[in-house]
């Protein structure tokens, strides 16, 4: 398709723009986060590394992060299970009101968190189990299995229905057919869920925030801090927690892109 | 009488209210290759998906070697398939493809690369052996659905339109490889697919399915010459079809009366026919001539042409008649220059009393 100069010019721009606006805060996030001076003004400060040894030396800091990895190693594997059995079934059966269970199970992330944060808070209370680390896990699946799910649902939209039939036509067993065809076709997806979910869980402090009382994750601890003061250590603590999403997310992202490119030759 | 190597019996598949086959019998020779045919929708795939355990049938039996398999698993029934879609797994080479079968049924590694090296050569491909299924062209991927089924050394291929995805002069070819395939293993292959050319060039046996039921079985032969129903004559193409009544004449020979015209026919002599019962007249193309004029046969039909379509050196001509039925005449296309026949004009049909085929209804 031909396209103009100025139309050509203009897409830059706006896409230019459009990634500036995103990643600008970001960036000054973390330039500051390096910055001697207590409060974020140009010109700058000198080079250090200060705020960066205080937030490694707050204990709650280092017990958020802490809680923040353990639900995350507990969440991704249950939530990527939970979401992989439901795209296996979409995939493999076909039953009465399917669609309308695909809706639900879509549905979650698309509810205002605050509706799941409130539901989930009077929920859990009644069972007794508001303000403790299980209550985070449990949430954290409710809002991270749909991803993978969606994530797997993608990868088995493009497997040949017939696949595992075959495979049974040539002697395996349900179960032999399962492993040695479903599970060698889906698993870069499966990681790539299994990744994104972390970086949900990780992420996530709205839901958190109601249901985990005492306990905090460390976007929890980040909110916390902006409430009592405006220090500097908001800049690392936010630098830290955004280098670690964004790794798991392009790890997300790569295993599904080359999935799809290597299908696609 | 030898037992059939399978047999269907009373086999009977619905999806709720619908049918999709309706009590079939058939039984199956050892060694033979059996086309299926039919419209689409006329239940030939789910059959061949029941003998493959793909389906559950709702009630009857399927009989292999006389042994009930209904209730097997599909991964007990031995009935290797070559699918529509070939099925292969991208994920493998094509030796690891060609060893899958050998693998799940516990072959040793050594033998398992030894059979499917031997399998990949007959079929050509024995370079091809460490490549990925994405780099094959669509005729070596079909060569390795075919080995990864013959490889397990089964008594039954199922064959569910394995060429369809196949450009025409390949498939030509195939047809040709499957056939010499068949004769030498000497096992049963059961070929489902809608394309005339292929059941009729490979099978020793025609099945021709509509609406669930089977309209006639036989010999390619047998159902060229002598279609059973109007469907098979109708779905065959390429034959004229009249309905007709049977009548007397004063001298007690029988004749047809059709909105056509009465028509002499020599199968009225034999076939036990009686005055009053309503017949189709089934003429093939190849059967037909064309006169200028009329007066100089038996059987003649006053036609306008309608329409002409080159097949090589052959001319399908289609015609009207008056009543509108449609006749098919094929013609040397020297005869068309010389008869001078386009579009638009009126012509004679006319055929022999020896040929013709009546079916009662």
């Amino acid at each position: 398709m031909r396209v103009s100069r100025t139309t050509r010019r203009l897409t830059l721009a706006f896409t230019g723009l459009a990634l500036a606006f995103l990643y600008a805060p970001i960036l000054t996030n973390f330039v500051f986060s390096l910055n001697s001076d207590r409060f974020p003004t140009i010109p700058l400060g000198g080079f250090t590394l200060e705020w960066y040894r205080l937030i490694l030396a707050d204990a709650l800091v280092i017990d958020a992060f802490k809680n923040t990895v353990k639900i995350a190693l507990i969440v991704a594997p249950i939530a990527t299970a939970m979401g992989f059995a439901a795209a296996y079934a979409d995939y493999r059966f076909n039953f009465i009101g399917k669609r309308l269970v695909l809706v639900f199970a879509l549905m979650p992330p698309l509810i205002p968190l605050v509706v799941i944060g409130l539901a989930m808070l009077a929920y859990l209370s009644r069972i007794g189990l508001s303000g403790t680390l299980p209550a985070i896990v449990v949430s954290h699946i409710v809002l991270t299995s749909p991803f993978a799910m969606a994530i797997i649902r993608l990868r088995f939209s493009q497997i040949d229905g017939d696949l595992e039939f075959a495979a049974q036509n040539l002697g395996a067993s349900n179960w032999r057919a399962f492993w040695e065809i479903i599970i060698p076709s889906t698993k870069t997806s499966v990681l790539a869920a299994f990744l994104l979910c972390m970086a949900v869980s990780f992420d996530e402090y709205a839901v958190t925030w109601f249901v985990g009382g005492l306990e905090e994750t460390s976007s929890v601890r980040i909110l916390s801090f902006l409430q009592s003061a405006v220090s500097p250590r908001i800049n690392a603590i936010g630098s830290i927690t955004f280098a670690t999403s964004i790794s798991l997310i392009l790890g997300a992202q790569f295993l599904v892109l080359r999935r799809l490119t290597k299908d696609a030759k | 009488m030898s037992q059939a190597h399978i047999s269907l019996k009373n086999l009977r598949k619905t999806y709720g209210a619908a049918v999709a086959v309706e009590n079939l019998d058939l039984d199956i020779e050892e060694g033979k290759f059996i086309a299926i045919m039919g419209p689409s929708g006329c239940g030939k795939s789910t059959m061949l998906r029941m003998l493959a355990g793909l389906e559950e049938s709702s009630s009857g039996d399927i009989l292999h070697q006389g042994r009930r398999i209904n209730d097997l698993p599909i991964w007990e029934r031995e009935m290797p398939m070559v699918w529509q879609s070939l099925a292969l797994f991208p994920f493998l080479t094509v030796r690891e493809n060609v060893e899958f079968g050998l693998r799940m049924n516990g072959v040793g590694a050594a033998e398992r690369k030894h059979r499917a090296q031997v399998w990949l050569k007959k079929l050509g491909l024995g370079e091809y052996a460490d490549r990925g299924i994405n780099q094959l062209s669509g005729g070596q991927r079909q060569r390795v659905a075919l080995a990864r089924c013959l490889v397990t050394e089964p008594s039954v291929l199922l064959l569910d339109e394995p060429l369809s995805a196949l450009d025409a002069h390949l498939s030509v070819q195939m047809q040709g490889e499957l056939k010499r395939l068949q004769r030498e293993l000497g096992i049963t292959f059961i070929y489902v697919t809608h394309s005339h050319s292929e059941a009729f060039s490979m099978a020793d046996t025609v099945v021709i399915m509509n609406k669930g039921r089977i309209e006639q079985a036989g010999s390619p032969e047998d159902i060229y010459l002598r279609p059973a129903t109007p469907f098979v004559a109708e779905f065959l193409g390429g034959s004229s079809i009249f309905d007709c009544t049977i009548r007397p004449r004063k001298n007690g020979e029988l004749v047809l009366e059709s909105a056509d015209g009465t028509f002499k026919t020599d199968a009225l002599k034999t076939a036990g026919l009686a005055p009053g019962q309503h017949v189709s007249l089934v003429v093939r193309a190849d059967q037909i001539s064309i006169t200028p004029a009329a007066g100089w046969a038996d059987n003649e039909v006053p036609c306008r042409v309608i329409g002409e379509e080159f097949v090589g050196a052959l001319v399908n001509l289609r015609l009207e008649t008056g009543a509108g039925t449609q006749i098919t005449v094929q013609l040397q296309q020297r005869d068309m220059q010389t008869l001078d026949i386009e579009v638009g004009v009126g012509v004679t049909a006319s055929w022999h009393p020896e040929d013709g085929h009546i079916i009662t209804e």
